[in-house]
């Protein structure tokens, strides 16, 4: 219990007090992370919009993969994302391994099947609900993708929050295919592997403290989203309320 | 006149549900064509088979192009943004370009009685609201055929009478074909001038709507006539 409470003070004193060491594995996991999410998030959107819309043969076999790779462990991406930046590997030749695009790329695997899947699965909804009206106006099946996307882009916005979670969180693929090497590939999760590993407590549980908070504030971020959506439903309906008076 | 919608022994099937069996029909221009009928007689699917939304199954169906006739539905679609931009997509997505489709999205929310809600967000609008804006839509886009699937079935008795009001200004300005789907019988009688009885995807009836309210009709027809006055 004295380990505990000793660590969480030496954490807090590190974290008020701006340590350097721990600024720098900070911001270099935001990096990352919004880095992949960017990337992920880009892709994922256009191919789940796509997915949403298309009719093709093997579409439903395309869905079946598209959600078991949702569950993909992170430690398996990072080895196939390993074994293609590995000298012998086809990318290898990019000289990427052990460096911060390499785990930009890990992360950005890892997170775009559950940006795809869930932004196919919110414009499908919509497609299916509204989609017949859509083409009725005149919209073929990429301006239905495109219209559709936008109209839910409320719904995004709680995905994207979601997808950025999931990257920073992770350890598994960064841990293999960025080394965890210090200053330059270390970032909050493998360091908080690390600092355990090696007995240094405070430093794991400060950045397990500044992990956490990222993940709070962005929870925070997606109820304060929802609330305002929420809000601006009422207020539709609020109006509707007083014109009815 | 001339026909706008030509089906020829037209079959439409759902899997093992066959929505519409061997229908023929011809509508000409400047029709106001009735579609009544008890629920999945058929009605919806027979108007998407005219706007091009459902494709015959076998038979033959020759119909005005899409971009020539306009279809409003029972819950409109809008999308999350204003009246005004809402109107003005259905323009954009026509090929009009965004600046004058706007401005005639404009002129078209007047014709409703909308102008001053342009700027609100279509989807706090009510109901009738609603129901008048996707008329403006339509209407924006100057088509010869107007395809409605039970417009007024969801509003209230009010709102229900400005859109009836919209539909006879539509069919009677513009002279256009108006084919819509309804179960209110007293709409029917004000709005058609002929009337199309379907029951399990066939046409049992298609008549003057004096005659369909006046002489006599196929069983059928004739109890649904009585049910839906009663009720």
């Amino acid at each position: 219990m004295n380990t505990l409470l000793e660590s969480v003070q030496t954490a807090l004193r590190l974290i008020v007090s701006l340590d350097p060491v721990l600024l720098a594995i900070v911001g270099r996991s935001l990096a990352v992370s919004v880095t992949a999410c960017i990337l992920a998030c880009t892709l994922g959107m256009a191919a789940g919009a796509w997915l949403s819309v298309a009719a093709f043969r093997g579409k439903a076999a395309v869905l079946t993969l598209l959600n078991t790779s949702l569950a993909l462990p992170s430690v398996v991406v990072g080895l196939i994302v390993y074994l293609l930046l590995s000298h012998s590997g086809p990318l290898g030749f990019l000289g990427w391994l052990f460096s911060f695009k390499a785990m930009v790329l890990a992360q950005t695997i890892l997170v775009l099947p559950f940006v795809t899947a869930l932004v196919r699965q919110a414009v499908g909804d919509a497609e299916a609900d509204h989609g017949e009206q859509l083409r009725s106006l005149g919209a073929p099946a990429s301006m239905r993708g495109l219209l559709l996307l936008w109209d839910e882009r409320f719904a995004l916005v709680t995905i994207v929050i979601a997808a950025f979670g999931r990257a920073i969180s992770e350890v598994g693929a960064v841990m293999v295919v960025g080394g965890n090497i210090d200053g330059y590939t270390r970032v909050m999760t493998t360091a908080i592997a690390l600092e355990t590993s090696k007995g240094d407590l405070p430093m794991a549980m400060a950045l397990g403290l500044v992990l956490l908070t990222v993940v709070l504030a962005l929870n925070i971020l997606g109820a304060m989203v929802r609330r305002w959506r929420e809000q601006r439903d009422a207020g539709g309906a609020s109006i509707l309320a007083r014109e009815a008076l | 006149m001339s026909a706008l919608f030509e089906l020829d022994g037209v079959h439409v099937r759902y899997g093992a549900v066959h929505a519409l069996r061997d229908l023929r029909l011809t509508i000409g221009a400047g029709e106001r064509v009735a579609l009544v009928g008890a629920n999945g007689s058929g009605k919806s699917t027979l108007l998407r088979v005219l706007h091009g939304l459902a494709r015959p199954s076998s038979g033959r169906a020759r119909c005005l192009p899409t971009n020539r006739q306009a279809m409003l539905f029972q819950h409109p679609y809008m999308l999350r943004t204003s009246a005004l931009n809402n109107v003005a997509l259905g323009l954009w997505l026509r090929g009009t370009a965004w600046r004058q489709a706007r401005k005639r999205a404009a002129q078209a929310l007047d014709q409703v009685e909308m102008g001053e809600l342009a700027g609100r967000n279509a989807r706090s609008l009510s109901g009738g609201q609603k129901q008048r804006l996707a008329l403006a839509r339509a209407w924006a886009q100057s088509p010869e055929a107007l395809l409605l699937d039970e417009p007024t079935a969801s509003l209230d008795p009010h709102s229900k009478r400005e859109v009836e009001n919209l539909m006879q200004r539509f069919s009677a300005g513009q002279s256009a074909t108006m084919v819509f789907a309804s179960h209110n019988l007293g709409q029917v009688q004000r709005l058609a001038d002929r009337v199309v009885y379907l029951d399990h995807g066939r046409i049992l009836a298609d008549l003057p709507v004096h005659d369909f309210f006046n002489g006599p009709l196929p069983e059928t027809a004739s109890l649904f006539l009585k049910g839906e006055r009663i009720l």
